[in-house]
């Protein structure tokens, strides 16, 4: 049990470590978790503390990562599997959408599969190319997959906890531009259960709705918009998968507007999926359409353009600007 | 490696030749054993045969036949113990009713069901994998886990030659070969992947060499001899239960049929060619042999096809005999508990459902 300031990287790791203490099923694997820790040092110690057979190094290949996972876990383990970086996930996609995300439909529910899937994602850290894709439309897409996407270091933790100990595989997203950014950590107190948004800030003018590394970004939009007056809301999806229609919903017809925002591609995205089902939902609540802010429709830019790239606080209350303020008067 | 390892891999072993003759220095098979794999072959021969006329009567949605393949069918089953596990592919039905699955409840997904069928856990056998080759690695991933958790089962993991191209069975090989993990991957070379034939998928000395590479003994076997594909697999599942590690194993044999039934083979192979391979039927020479050493008089023949009519006519009666379908159970396995987005779907088509038959 760990407490006190922790970064999302510790945090994590506390988790890994707490899961790997409790139940002897976790086993830990990946390319380079084993002696080194992993290239972001999020399972440093474990090998040495739980051994070979606990937590180990695989041969470099991400199908057989988590294809070898599968058939763990149909034989009573819970694996807990480390992609080195988003865009290198790509390989097992064909084992995350023919297997890890059918086999339990597949079985008529006869065979379950524990298994979490951890991808460092998204951008912010100045990676060159393939290193800082925002992939989560590709796995919320998937019917059979849960997709987590933790915006504190409490949530990365207890987040995690829960994905290792439910029954159906997760897809867990960690915002790698957070891992080294220190928060209280409390894990003794338990985070609401996945599937459940939270509010992190209550506002009355606007709502903002993000995930991941989005989270912080909109929390500091909201600070700036009340020192303009304005009074901003901020919900934290932490599950894309499930979807908490009920507590987004319930923001958004009190505020009566809606600003989606993520790193990712707006085009056929999560985002998308957000303003859709606010629509659908909340229309006679909305006094303008929903907003999105998002990554541009391009490849990841490089390291010295992807300031230009990222939803920051001016752009979305820019976007927050354009919701028909003046039909409010 | 040494020049017998290279000659095992490249060289099919053989017991029983294409005449029904042991070769020479061939150990004599138990008799009684024989006659009983010999029943085991006229089943998996008879489901082959059923099957495909459930297709022609509509009943089956599509059936992979094994037809020619059956010593391999019979053989892979018949190595393993109770514990083992066998991942098979849509081509491995007769294996797996081989390993006592009831074949009525091995064809529910080729019937056209969502589902697999059967209970994995209940029988150690996986859900017939589609996406070729990626079914190796579960395989892998069960003898993993076995090993860690200190127990000796052992993974009978088949494909075909033409998923030996895929990148999954490169990556299970070495996986397993890293791992030593308790895996025999059994590849039915049967010449064929649909209509492209081998020399297009690899031009290695033979399938069962490629193991070379990855550190594990192959072994290239006679694909229609039953004693044969039994010593060969039985060793390598000996070898994987005593800590050993993995080893690949080729079979020699033929795809009789067309690849499936909508497929015509016409297309890409000649008549002649097939001619060729019937005399090495894989139940013939058993049914010579057995004879020729008494362990197989009319009688016992006739008894052997008597009971594999019945199990055709069960097949023929159980097949599609179950309760339709429930619409509804479409949602409910996706995850453990519905998601509420999942529960309103189904209450959604609920109501669809409800309205029609108002
Ligand atoms: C990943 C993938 N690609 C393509 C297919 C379509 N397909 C089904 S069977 C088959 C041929 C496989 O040949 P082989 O491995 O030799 O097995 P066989 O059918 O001869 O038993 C192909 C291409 C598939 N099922 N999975
Ligand atoms: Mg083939």
């Amino acid at each position: 049990m760990s407490a006190g300031k922790l970064t999302m990287a510790q945090a994590i790791n506390a988790a890994l470590r707490d899961a790997l203490a409790e139940d002897s099923s976790v086993v830990v694997f990946g390319e380079d978790v084993a002696q080194l820790g992993g290239v972001f040092r999020v399972t440093d110690g474990l090998h040495r503390e739980f051994g070979e057979s606990r937590v180990f190094d695989t041969p470099l290949a991400e199908s057989g990562i988590v294809g070898m996972a599968v058939g763990m876990a149909m034989n009573g383990l819970r694996p807990v599997v480390e992609m080195q970086f988003d865009a290198f996930a790509y390989p097992a996609f064909e084992q995350i959408v023919s297997h890890v995300a059918k086999l339990g439909n597949r079985t008529r529910g006869k065979v379950r599969l524990p298994i979490v899937i951890r991808i460092p994602y998204a951008g912010g850290i100045g990676g060159v190319e393939h290193h800082c894709d925002s992939s989560e439309a590709y796995y919320a897409h998937t019917p059979g997959l849960t997709v987590v996407a933790p915006a504190t270091n409490a949530d990365a933790y207890g987040l995690l906890r829960a994905a290792i100990a439910g029954s159906d595989p997760v897809i867990f997203l960690e915002p790698k531009k957070h891992y080294f950014s220190k928060e209280e950590v409390d894990v003794a107190i338990p985070v609401p259960p996945i599937g459940r948004a939270v509010v992190r800030r209550r506002g009355n003018d606007a709502t903002l709705i993000a995930y991941g590394p989005s989270v912080p970004v909109a929390l500091a939009a909201a600070d700036q918009a009340a020192t303009e007056g304005r009074d901003l809301g901020v919900v934290d999806l932490r599950s894309i998968v499930p979807f908490d229609d009920e507590t987004v919903c319930a923001e958004v017809r009190r505020t009566g507007r809606a600003v989606v925002v993520a790193e990712a591609p707006g085009f056929a995205s999560v985002a998308s999926e957000i303003a859709a089902r606010v629509g659908e939902q909340c229309f006679h609540h909305l006094e303008a359409p929903v907003r999105r802010v998002t990554g541009f429709d391009v490849p990841y830019p490089a390291p010295k353009l992807e300031h230009h790239f990222l939803p920051g606080v001016d752009r979305i209350l820019d976007a927050v600007d354009t919701l028909q303020w003046e039909d409010a008067a | 490696m040494s020049a017998g390892q290279l000659k095992a891999a490249i060289t099919p072993a053989r017991l029983l030749d294409e005449t029904g003759r042991l070769v020479r220095g061939a150990p004599k098979p138990d008799a009684e054993a024989l006659a009983e794999g010999y029943r085991k072959l006229v089943f998996a021969r008879r489901l082959n045969e059923q099957c495909g006329a459930l297709v022609r009567q509509g009943r089956l949605a599509v059936y992979p036949s094994s037809r020619g393949q059956e010593a391999c069918q019979v053989a892979c089953a018949s190595v393993l113990s109770d514990g083992d596990w066998l991942f098979p592919t849509y081509r491995d039905t007769a294996a797996i009713a081989a390993r006592g699955v009831d074949p009525v409840e091995v064809l529910t997904l080729l019937s056209g069901d969502w589902h697999c069928g059967y209970d994995p856990n209940e029988h150690k056998v996986a859900p017939q994998a589609t996406p070729l080759a990626t079914q190796l690695l579960h395989a892998v991933g069960v003898g993993h886990a076995a090993r860690l958790k200190g127990e000796d089962t052992v993974v009978m993991a088949l494909c075909g030659d033409g998923a030996t191209s895929e990148g999954d069975f490169h990556e299970a090989c070495n996986f397993a070969a890293v791992f030593r993990a308790p895996v025999v991957f059994f590849v039915q070379n049967n010449k064929y992947a649909i209509s492209v034939p081998l020399a297009r998928q690899s031009v290695a000395p033979s399938l069962a060499a490629k193991a070379i590479g990855y550190g594990m003994p192959g072994v290239r076997v006679d694909g229609n001899d039953l004693p044969a594909l039994e010593k060969v697999l039985g060793e390598a599942v000996a070898r994987a239960r005593a800590g050993e590690g993995p080893t690949l194993v080729e079979a020699d044999t033929y795809r009789v049929e067309s690849h499936t039934n909508a497929d015509d083979a016409s297309r890409y192979r000649t008549d002649d060619e097939v001619t060729e391979w019937l005399p090495r039927d894989p139940l013939l020479r058993v049914k010579t042999y057995l004879t020729a050493v008494g362990a197989l008089d009319d009688a016992r023949e006739r008894e052997i096809h008597a009971a594999a009519e019945e199990m055709a006519a069960a097949v023929r009666a159980g097949v599609g005999a179950g309760s339709p379908a429930d619409p509804g159970e479409i949602f409910a396995h996706v995850y453990s508990t519905p998601t509420p987005q999942l529960a309103r779907q189904r209450a959604a088509l609920r109501a669809e459902l409800d309205a029609e038959e108002a």
